[in-house]
């Protein structure tokens, strides 16, 4: 660890006294394993898997070495693990767990327990293409099939904005009281190390007060969860979680601009808005690819191209209204995505962008989908995509570089 | 000294106006387990006839906090309640008497599906108690065949007779050598509540598996339960016993009779001409070559127990 530390940075903290930052250079998972201890995290439940073990190593030799104050319950495997968080949290504790992939896919009726039981955590996904047949690289077909299971979703571009987005997770999910699932690209964001900025502890916590259940199993005060429910009441459940999705969205931006006010850091809120004050072409992405395509607008715009880059920060909710206002009537867009609809001829994040749109802007779609298994995407080759796309071409096909 | 049944606790844990049959013996086993816990303690169930009987939100039969979740999960939730609690005592978050954590699951959820992170938190040694009420059959879905399920049973899904023996469930607790285990019956009560009070002061996992006939899915008269469950101890079908760290230390009621001194095992044939579920064989020309390996099972498994006694 001290090896490690760039420096140390002062500053003038949030009620005007002096705070000391620390300054590394870490990996994503390690970064993510870093958030966890910086929120107090009380419980980890985690099953290894490639691209995320080491975030699972991290943590408990965190707390094997009394980093971390927390119980870490190593399970059989991402069923039990999650299974096991819905017991922690509705037993009072703050909770963690990381997956990737097949973990998550396999996770996928205690998704739905957890978002549908309002249970409030955070969870790193580390994106990674689904099998068959076996690949270790990233796409993001894993996250986004689990798209309607109630769970909120974050896409983050940098290893500094998984340590973010996770501390704002614990944030997010204490206000909303719906699960939040934080998702960083497998290798590119997981494995890459980066300079990454620790706040002081105080001013973490500061940002994020302590844990405080609106519930839980007591002897004292019996109560039972997810019980049989009549028909009248479990669509008014159900209800109630559409809501709250709808509602989450202020939270977002509440807990972006907390997290900027306390730490000094800003990601975006539920959009990253790159150059599109007077786009004409708007590059929309998530994930690393919509950091790196930030070079590729640079590069369009040198070419006379005015365009600009969105990023979806925010994936669930999905933010259609903050769409409709970035994007003009007449303006071109064009959607650069790591996943497949099947059935659809096109992405997931297209489908939602047009629906988003639809009776509200007159907006060109262009849709792409590339990057599937990990295919490296540089600015390059999407700038090329998008000059395609804008210039009635069919893509130029991926090549490695 | 064992407890007589006249001196139970008479708190109650399961309320009247449950949606139970009557004479469920899950029920019934309930009561006394909850007599021997007392109240502070939370319960955790999956998808069964007690999840389908415990009352429709906002109501509910029993007076514990109780946690409905994921059918394969009774092992991992129950685990992440006790680690949830560790974590905030350690962090002085909460104080007093630990609440005892159990689970109350069927034969389903342990021996099938949620074997699994069952055996998983045997292994771990997390501080729970698991119960699972064996009914032999998946009796809340219509009583289709599980892994407890007899050969020769007839099931909705095996409705020749299951041609497949049950899994040895106590035996492969057994070897996961956790601090303590028993097997139960729903006809001793006195002797249930005596292996529950004796887990519930041993940290780490602990296992108790409750004999449960169901008369709806064994199809015999539902005034009869407890004589059945009484004959199934009796004939050795359903033997009583506790161990600790990988052996058996303790043998009760007839159990004990029949395991020392060789007794002969008593209305083995009762028992199993009681049962619908049976009398496709019971009334065929199979009968006796079933009851001689009925037979031959249960003194075969009295060897193996004696194999593993350190009395
Ligand atoms: C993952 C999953 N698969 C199947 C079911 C349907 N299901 C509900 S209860 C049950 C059988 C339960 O059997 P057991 O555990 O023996 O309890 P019993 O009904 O006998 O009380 C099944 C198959 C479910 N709820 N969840
Ligand atoms: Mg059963």
């Amino acid at each position: 660890m001290e090896a490690e530390r760039l420096m140390k940075a002062e500053r003038q903290g949030q009620d005007g006294g002096e705070v000391t930052d620390e300054r590394l250079l870490k990996t994503g998972c390690h970064a993510a394993a870093l958030a966890v201890r910086s929120a107090r995290v009380d419980v980890v439940a985690a099953y290894p898997i490639t691209p995320q073990s080491s975030v699972v190593e991290t943590i408990s030799a965190m707390v094997e070495e009394g980093d971390l104050e927390c119980r870490f319950l190593p399970v059989e495997g991402e069923h039990s693990a999650l299974a096991a968080c819905a017991g922690a949290i509705a037993a009072g504790a703050r909770v963690f767990t990381a997956t990737a992939s097949q973990g998550l896919l396999y996770m996928h009726e205690v998704l739905h327990m957890v978002g549908g039981g309002r249970l409030p955590m955070v969870m790193a996904n580390v994106n990674r293409a689904v099998f068959p047949p076996w690949a270790l690289l990233v796409d993001h077909q894993d996250s986004l099939s689990q798209r309607d299971t109630g769970w909120l979703q974050i896409y983050v571009a940098s290893v500094q904005e998984i340590y973010n987005a996770i501390l704002q997770g614990f944030y997010i999910t204490q206000e909303a009281q719906l699960p939040v699932m934080v998702n960083f690209d497998g290798f590119i964001l997981s494995h890459c190390a980066s300079g990454v900025m620790v706040p002081a502890q105080e001013v973490v916590d500061a940002f994020l007060p302590p844990y405080e259940p609106l519930w839980k199993l007591d002897p004292a005060a019996p109560s039972s969860f997810a019980n049989v429910t009549a028909t009248e009441y479990y669509g008014k459940h159900r209800a109630m979680l559409q809501r709250a999705q709808q509602e989450a969205k202020p939270i977002f931006k509440e807990a972006a601009a907390r997290y900027r006010d306390h730490t000094g850091m800003w990601d975006g809120d539920v959009l990253d808005l790159y150059r599109t004050e007077d786009a004409e072409v708007f590059v929309i992405s998530m994930g690393s690819m919509a950091a790196e395509v930030k070079l590729g607008v640079d590069d369009l715009r040198s070419r006379g191209i005015k365009a600009g880059a969105v990023r979806i920060r925010v994936y669930r909710p999905f933010p259609a209204e903050d769409l409709v206002q970035v994007l003009p009537d007449g303006s071109t867009a064009v959607v650069l995505e790591r996943n497949y609809s099947f059935g659809m001829n096109s992405g997931i994040l297209a489908v939602e962008l047009k629906s988003a749109l639809y009776g509200q802007k007159n907006v060109c779609i262009h849709d792409r989908v590339m990057g599937i298994g990990g295919e490296d995407l540089t600015w390059r080759y999407m700038a090329r995509v998008v000059e395609d796309a804008i210039t009635g071409k069919e893509a130029t096909p991926w090549q490695p570089e | 000294m064992a407890t007589r049944i006249k001196d139970l606790p008479a708190e109650e844990v399961v309320l009247s106006g449950n949606g139970a049959c009557a004479s469920c013996p899950s029920t019934l086993a309930l009561r006394s387990v909850g007599k021997a816990l007392g109240p502070n303690a939370i319960m955790l169930l999956t998808p069964s006839c007690t999840v389908a009987s415990m009352g429709v939100t906002p109501q509910m039969a029993f007076t514990y906090p109780a946690m409905n979740i994921c059918f394969a999960t009774a092992g991992s939730s129950a685990a992440g309640v006790v680690y949830a609690l560790e974590a905030q005592a350690m962090k002085g978050r909460l104080q007093g008497e630990m609440p005892t954590v159990f689970t109350w699951i069927g034969d389903g959820g342990t021996y099938d599906i949620g074997f699994q992170a069952l055996s998983a938190a045997a292994e771990r040694n997390d501080n729970f108690i698991f119960f699972c009420y064996n009914n032999e059959a998946y009796s809340n879905t219509g009583v289709q065949r599980s892994g407890a399920t007899p050969a020769y049973a007839v099931t909705t899904t095996t409705p020749g007779g299951k041609t497949e023996n049950k899994k040895n469930m106590p035996l492969l607790m057994l070897d996961h050598r956790i601090p303590y285990m028993a097997t139960a019956s729903v006809a001793y009560p006195a002797d249930l509540y005596d292996k529950v009070v004796k887990a519930k002061g041993i940290k780490g996992f602990k296992y108790i598996e409750i004999f449960a006939p169901c008369y709806p899915g064994w199809k015999f008269e539902s005034k009869d339960m407890v004589k059945l469950a009484r004959l199934a101890v009796r004939s050795g079908i359903n033997l009583l016993w506790e161990a600790e760290n990988g052996y058996i230390t303790h043998l009760s009621g007839p159990t004990k009779a029949l395991v020392e001194t060789g007794a002969a095992p008593r209305g083995l044939e009762e028992y199993l001409e009681a049962q619908g579920r049976f009398r496709h064989v019971m009334t065929s020309e199979k009968k006796e070559a079933f009851l001689q390996g009925v037979e031959a099972g249960v003194r075969e498994e009295m060897e193996l127990l004696k194999g593993r006694m350190r009395i």
